[in-house]
């Protein structure tokens, strides 16, 4: 880490980015087509936060530790040595909802990656190669940390990464949770947190501090927490935001997990919104048909869902997917954080079983008191996709409530078919009123 | 001046409109081909229904578009999907209707329904594929060089069928000339096409569940030669409406009618 690099990364840090974002803050003034609802007031903090994160991410580079880490790593292990982390998950989704996916995908397969393997590592090794971003330039990471709590493919992913930057690459191995976790798992994980910490000490020569540790632990759980009470502000009739717009504030709990900013971010969001349910301010006027949404959101097809879905004056009020960074993560105590850690990232609902998953969806589909279901059969995401066809019979015929699948993909806009997925969406609104 | 209520059905391959009174009355259809330019498909086959029937254009109360070019229709008064007018059209003829499979030009869709309510309970779509739709036969009359009436009569001779790949339609079109070439009867090869249409959608139906009435509507339900591989695959005999192509256009000018109600 050079002394050039560190200062100037202290100096955007400290004296550029307060400017940088009051200027994104701003906005430029343009004519703007009636929108079909409110936006939220906190869209332009939004705009100045992920602006910011990916601006200084450019001089983090040689100034502090950079690494690159999975949604679902336990990152506040590198909160706790000062790393600068990136989420190519993330990114990749940033890409997709500028359309930028299928070409950054096709640039991987010209290498010879399989159609199949996930648009987002796709889209991420695109970006390798062809070194093109929304966000102007990612900073080389000297660490990757990855955590199969998702899915196994980031750790091949991640490894094709290692090969290709030559730096070390880290996995905390969660172990699949069939029925309930067993002793032996959870020993299992916390030897491996001890490991992780003894790499992450010869790595950066620096001494863990539990307390760093254990205060930003505190942070992240009060960030999911406060998450969780932004995703219940949707239980309102009318809702107050769409899901739309509660998946474009994930970046926070998912990249800026761990830090004050993100808590800070979020208590604004979570004031803007109780004051919309308080004034019973609808995202969609006339909310007629409320529903449930499944699997990871189709980044590039927000608008135009968000379209169709407003016409029909239905609106998404909750996801699974939004909250899994509120289901298990409040699971973390700062008195016993390395056990908790453990509870905390490998009982995520993609680690968890089907059972669970059921179970999930039917209590948010009663809190949030929606009338259908919504699929999104994923062509990246197998482990999110796997099970949906049963469980749409099972919720349907057993409980009653209507599952439509959309075939589609998260961040590759080539696999999605406009027309047929409209026709099935359409329909189906048109048998729940 | 009597009012008359209008559906347009803006299908891949044919565009149809019907007109009804305000009684239900079926008055007059018309179908023609949607070409490149639906709009123009749609506003030609009105002119065409209005004339048959002597109505003027100002007579129209309501009018309710679908199929795929169901946006596209600028003066109808909504768009609904044609999986709802299918339902609506099906119910019309048979209304114990429960179960509707609709083959249409370009995908096809089983339809599970509640009759007493009058909706749909659940539908079945199939997945960006050729395969098990009306151009799936189309396709292979043209390879054959044989016309579809022709088609359908040699099917209906056959004996017993040749088994045909019923996945994908590029696919089993290359069989189909294998099968040719090793002068295999054209009649057998035939009814395994049409054995082939029924296999790709029976999945379909058996996951929205075959219930008695059973009713086949979309112009493929004019295929006497898919009506018997479906009764020999499903066991039950498909109901099938008098003019099986316009009912879902029938099912959009019924709720044009319930529209103006509303």
């Amino acid at each position: 880490m050079s002394m050039w690099a560190r200062m100037r990364y202290k100096a955007v840090k400290d004296l550029f980015l307060p400017f940088f974002v009051r200027y994104v803050q701003k906005g430029k003034k343009r004519s703007v087509k009636r929108p079909p609802s409110p936006p939220l007031r906190i869209n332009k903090t939004l705009k100045a936060l992920i602006a910011s994160h990916y601006l200084l991410a450019r001089y983090a580079e040689g100034a502090v530790p950079v690494a690159w880490v999975t949604s679902g790593a336990p990152v506040e292990l590198l909160r706790a040595f000062g790393y600068y982390t990136l989420y190519p998950e993330n990114h990749s989704a940033l890409c997709a909802a500028q359309k930028m996916g299928g070409s950054l995908c096709s640039f991987a397969e010209e290498k010879g990656y399989s159609q199949d393997l996930c648009s987002y590592a796709k889209i991420d090794l695109g970006v390798h190669y062809s070194r093109k971003t929304p966000v102007g330039r990612l900073p080389k990471p000297d660490l990757l940390f990855a955590s199969n709590n998702i899915c196994q493919t980031v750790l091949y992913w991640y490894k094709v990464l290692s090969k290709a930057y030559s730096i070390p690459l880290i996995l905390f191995d969660t172990p699949y949770n069939y029925q309930s976790l067993r002793p032996e798992d959870l020993s299992y994980m916390v030897s491996q947190i001890h490991e992780i910490i003894h790499q992450l000490e010869r790595l950066t020569k620096k001494d863990f501090d539990p307390e760093i540790f254990s205060k930003t632990l505190e942070i992240s759980k009060s960030t999911c927490e406060t998450w969780k009470d932004i995703l219940y502000c949707m239980q309102a009739t009318p809702a107050p935001a769409t899901i739309f717009d509660i998946f474009s504030h994930m970046l926070p709990v998912v990249s800026l997990r761990g830090l004050p900013v993100a808590l800070r971010y979020y208590n604004l969001l979570l004031h803007e919104l109780r004051e919309r349910v308080e004034k019973k301010i609808a995202a969609v006027p006339n909310e007629r048909i409320r529903l449930l949404w499944d699997n990871i959101a189709i980044w590039y097809k927000m608008r135009d869902l968000s379209n169709i879905l407003m016409q029909h004056k239905a609106n998404i009020v909750a996801a699974t997917y939004t909250n899994a960074w509120a289901e298990t993560i409040p699971y973390m105590d700062p008195h016993n954080p390395i056990e908790s850690i453990a509870k905390a990232y490998s009982l995520v609902v993609l680690n968890n079983n089907l059972k669970h998953r059921l179970n999930l969806i039917y209590t948010l589909a009663k809190e949030f008191k929606v009338h259908g279901i919504l699929m999104h059969s994923a062509r990246s995401c197998k482990p999110y996709s796997v099970g949906q066809y049963d469980m749409a019979r099972i919720l349907s015929s057993q409980y009653n409530i209507p599952c439509l699948i959309i075939e589609a993909d998260i961040a590759d806009e080539r696999y999605y078919s406009d027309e047929q997925n409209r026709t099935r969406l359409e329909a189906f609104l048109e048998s729940l009123t | 001046m009597k009012k008359y209520f209008a559906g347009i059905d803006i299908g891949s391959l044919t565009t149809k409109v019907v007109l009804i009174d305000e009684k239900t009355e079926l008055v007059s259809s018309c179908v023609v081909y949607t070409g490149y330019d639906g709009l123009s498909a749609a506003k030609e086959a009105l002119e065409e229904t209005l004339k048959k029937a002597a109505i003027s254009r100002d007579q129209i109360q309501q009018a309710i578009s679908t199929g795929y070019g169901r946006h596209l229709v600028t003066f109808a008064n909504k768009a609904v999907t044609e999986i709802t007018c299918h339902a609506h059209g099906a119910l019309y003829f048979f209304p114990n209707a429960r179960t509707v499979l609709d083959i249409g030009g370009q995908d096809s869709k089983a339809i599970g329904l509640d009759p007493v309510a009058r909706r749909v309970i659940n539908f079945r779509m199939n997945d960006k594929c050729a395969a098990g739709t009306g151009r799936f036969l189309e396709v292979m009359a043209q390879r054959l060089r044989i016309g579809m009436d022709r088609m359908v009569e040699l099917a209906l001779k056959a004996k017993k069928a040749l088994e045909i790949s019923s996945v994908c339609t590029v696919f089993a079109e290359t069989e189909v000339v294998s099968m040719v070439a090793q002068n295999k009867p054209v009649e057998e090869i035939l009814k395994g096409l049409h054995q082939a249409v029924v296999n790709r959608v029976y999945p379909m139906l058996r996951d929205v569940g075959i219930k008695e009435e059973f009713v086949m509507t979309g112009g493929v339900a004019k295929n006497r030669a898919i009506l018997k591989a479906l009764e020999e695959k499903v066991g039950i005999p498909p109901k099938v409406p008098p003019d099986p192509q316009i009912t879902g256009a029938l099912g959009a000018a019924l709720l044009a009618l319930e529209n103006k109600e509303s």
